[in-house]
């Protein structure tokens, strides 16, 4: 064989060989792209590189709150999805904490490459914990830091803890083009640790467990928009005959309020967005159809008129006028959507399977759910209403269901058994970033604070 | 010199008075005894008591307070104990009771109280229900069974609420409690509106036999109270019924 035909050979091999990978790559590469919705504002952005050094403990006292501190802070920071963390064996052996101790080409320049640096201390100023941070651009050091706060609390773990989400939340607000943080928010969820079914609360990160409802028996959990109030599903074993009804218990008075009670099964309670309104389900006229009242319970108003079940209403968080629920009204339960007087019915999940638990996107345009597809076991399914083009979101983990969204529209709390009994879990909308929030009991039906 | 006379005399009365009654002066005179059987002597002790708030639930804490004058030994019972002549103190108590102050003093004794409620949850209570109405029943009266995902009536539940029907006229008393229950396999939310269409196609059916509604009362429990708990066919399918209670018949008492 001469040499030209054998480079020639090679170059047909290399080509076929080419060839092959693309065909392999291109499909898997369209079904990711698939795969993902654009959710929420800054997304699309690319991630800020930020370095987050320790922060200094000025006094002898304040060692174990700065620990408490640092940790929180990274973790909010991680959490976020919007922040690459640089890591911090990448570090300048210097760390700043003031102002004027900050060295920005230190930083800027490798091996750090840090866009900004989150830096600061810890003190007192007499009985008080003081924090002072600030966010620098280190590739623009003329200009002023981004962030110079200074922070004030008690002097114990808990508040280090709660200064650190309120910085964090501070970094993201500034960084992320428009996203609210997170940091401080809430999820509350069902938990039998105790021995019945009780309404818990949370920090979004899985700090703070405890207990507000004492029923015995007590279901689907719904936080009020301002974040004052719970409502849930409670059974009311007083007398002879129990009884379903709606609860509502206020953390701001540490006791239950009043809700009006009805003949046959209340269950699912759901907000309107502005606070005034609450949507359930109640069975007094024979069979469960979805009512509409004031928060309250007074002046309630029947939306459906379908034989059935009409149950889980989701009042949608922007467009206050559209009500998602879950109805057995053609067979199986499937999702289905109707304006605020009942009007305008359509289906909105494809008829296969059981599809159940609709929670709206912060910004009104999505709706996660939990849906068995024939065969399958229960999935987290994300679906954009506008053209019901729809993704899943878990995969051969166990049984997933109960989805509620972040306020930041990027992140959504649900339920799990992938590690055995239920547990309540979050992750990232693309599905990634999983994370067990619950370790102890059995925990159920998770909802996340609108803020 | 009778005006001095009379001077001496006052003056040494308010000696011996002043040598009986001791110590300091007070800074008022002593309030008149509260209650009929204090002696009527000076400087009687008054005692107050108050819980606030003086209603709690089970589980709450609630504040003593008190006041007192005149009195050097103060108890609370029960419970707190000695104390001080005023002060304020926490109680956690686990049922409603009254707390007593007893304040002596040199004077005598005085009594205070403060009743403090404690709402405790109560268990359901039980039904009363005659002997052979309740044999009856438990020879009578069996679940009613459904499909995977339907509250239709199915035969086998057909002849069984057809012979709860049947107890239902024996005893026109007697009154029911129809629980819809479902297996572990759907949603939570779900549920409970299966269970509740369960209970009432089950109440819907034994009013088509003639018996009156006013005497079956509905609740579903979604899939919250199994009867069983295994992953199985056999116990998902026990799973799916409407279970009977019976409830103190009309008429009857507790």
């Amino acid at each position: 064989m001469t040499k030209r035909s054998k480079n020639r050979r090679t170059r047909q091999s290399l080509w076929l060989l080419v060839a092959a990978c693309v065909l392999v790559v291109l499909p898997r590469a369209r079904t990711e792209q698939q795969d993902w919705f654009r959710t929420g504002t800054g997304i699309g952005v690319e991630k800020v590189r930020l370095a987050v050094p320790a922060f200094a403990a000025r006094r002898a006292e304040v060692e174990t709150p700065t620990g408490v501190f640092n940790s929180t802070l990274w973790s909010d920071l991680e959490f976020s999805g919007v922040i690459e963390l640089v890591s911090p064996s990448f570090y300048p052996l210097q760390v700043p904490s003031r102002l004027d101790e900050l060295q920005p080409d230190a930083w800027s320049g490798a091996p750090t490459n840090a866009q900004m640096v989150a830096f600061g201390n810890l003190q007192t100023a007499g009985q008080q914990l003081v924090v002072e941070a600030w966010l620098s651009d280190v590739r623009n050091p003329q200009a002023p830091p981004l962030l110079a706060k200074r922070y004030r609390d008690e002097l114990t773990e808990e508040s280090a803890r709660a200064l650190a989400h309120q910085f964090a939340d501070d970094i993201i607000e500034r960084l992320s083009g428009g996203l609210p943080g997170i940091a401080r928010s809430q999820i509350a969820f069902v938990s039998d640790r105790g021995g019945g079914k009780e309404v818990w609360v949370m920090d979004y990160d899985g700090h703070n467990q405890r207990s507000i409802s004492k029923c015995g028996l007590c279901l689907t959990p719904r936080w009020s928009p301002d974040s004052t109030k719970i409502a849930y599903t409670a059974y009311d074993r007083s007398t002879e005959v129990p009884r379903t009804n709606i609860s509502i218990y206020s953390l701001v008075l540490s006791r239950r309020v009043a809700f009006a009670t009805f003949p046959g099964t209340t269950t699912t309670p759901s907000w309107s967005p502005d606070g005034n309104e609450i949507a359930f389900s109640s069975s007094q006229s024979g069979d469960q159809e979805i009512y509409a009242a004031s928060a309250d319970g007074g002046r309630p108003r029947r939306l459906t008129h379908s034989r059935g079940v009409d149950i889980s209403p989701a009042w949608n968080r922007l467009a206050s006028n559209q009500i998602a629920f879950v109805s057995d009204r053609g067979g199986p339960p499937q999702i289905y959507l109707m304006e605020i007087d009942g009007g305008n019915v359509q289906r909105l999940t494809n008829g296969e399977g059981y599809a159940v638990s609709p929670s709206w996107s912060p910004n009104g345009q999505l709706l996660a759910f939990a849906w068995q597809r024939s065969g399958a076991s229960f999935d987290i399914y994300v679906m954009d209403v506008a053209t019901r083009q729809t993704v899943q979101l878990t995969h051969d983990s166990g049984r997933n269901e109960q989805p509620s969204w972040a306020p930041d529209g990027r992140h959504i709390v649900f339920q799990s058994t992938r590690s055995g009994r239920n547990q309540v879990w979050t992750m990232l909308v693309d599905g990634t970033g999983v994370r067990q929030l619950t370790f102890e009991g059995s925990n159920t039906a998770p909802h996340w604070s609108w803020k | 010199m009778r005006m001095s006379r009379s001077l001496r005399w006052s003056g040494i009365l308010m000696l011996l008075l002043l040598l009986l009654t001791g110590t300091a002066c007070k800074k008022k005179p002593p309030p008149p005894p509260p209650t009929p059987q204090t002696p009527p002597s000076p400087a009687a002790p008054t005692a107050t008591l108050r819980a606030v708030p003086s209603t709690i639930d089970q589980g709450q804490s609630t504040s003593l307070s008190w006041n007192s004058t005149n009195a050097t030994e103060l108890r609370i019972e029960p419970d707190v104990g000695s104390i001080g002549p005023q002060g304020s103190s926490p109680v956690q108590p686990e049922r409603s009771t009254t707390y007593t102050l007893v304040a002596r003093g040199p004077g005598g004794s005085a009594e205070a109280s403060a009743r403090v409620t404690v709402n405790v949850p109560s268990a359901p209570p039980t039904p009363v229900v005659p002997l052979p109405m309740q044999q009856a029943f438990e020879r009578m009266v069996r679940d009613a069974y459904f499909d995977f995902d339907k509250a239709d009536i199915r035969p086998d539940a057909r002849v069984a609420l057809t012979q709860t029907a049947e107890f239902l006229r024996q005893y026109p008393d007697a009154r029911m409690l129809i629980e819809g229950h479902c297996d572990e396999r759907g949603s939570t939310e779900y549920n409970l509106g299966l269970g509740d269409r369960r209970a009432n196609a089950a109440k819907d059916f034994l009013a088509s036999l003639g018996i009156s509604a006013a005497r079956m009362e509905t609740i579903s429990y979604g899939k919250e109270r199994p009867f069983c708990f295994e992953s199985t066919e056999d116990c998902w399918q026990q799973n799916r019924r409407a279970h009977f209670v019976l409830l103190t018949p009309r008429g009857g008492g507790r």
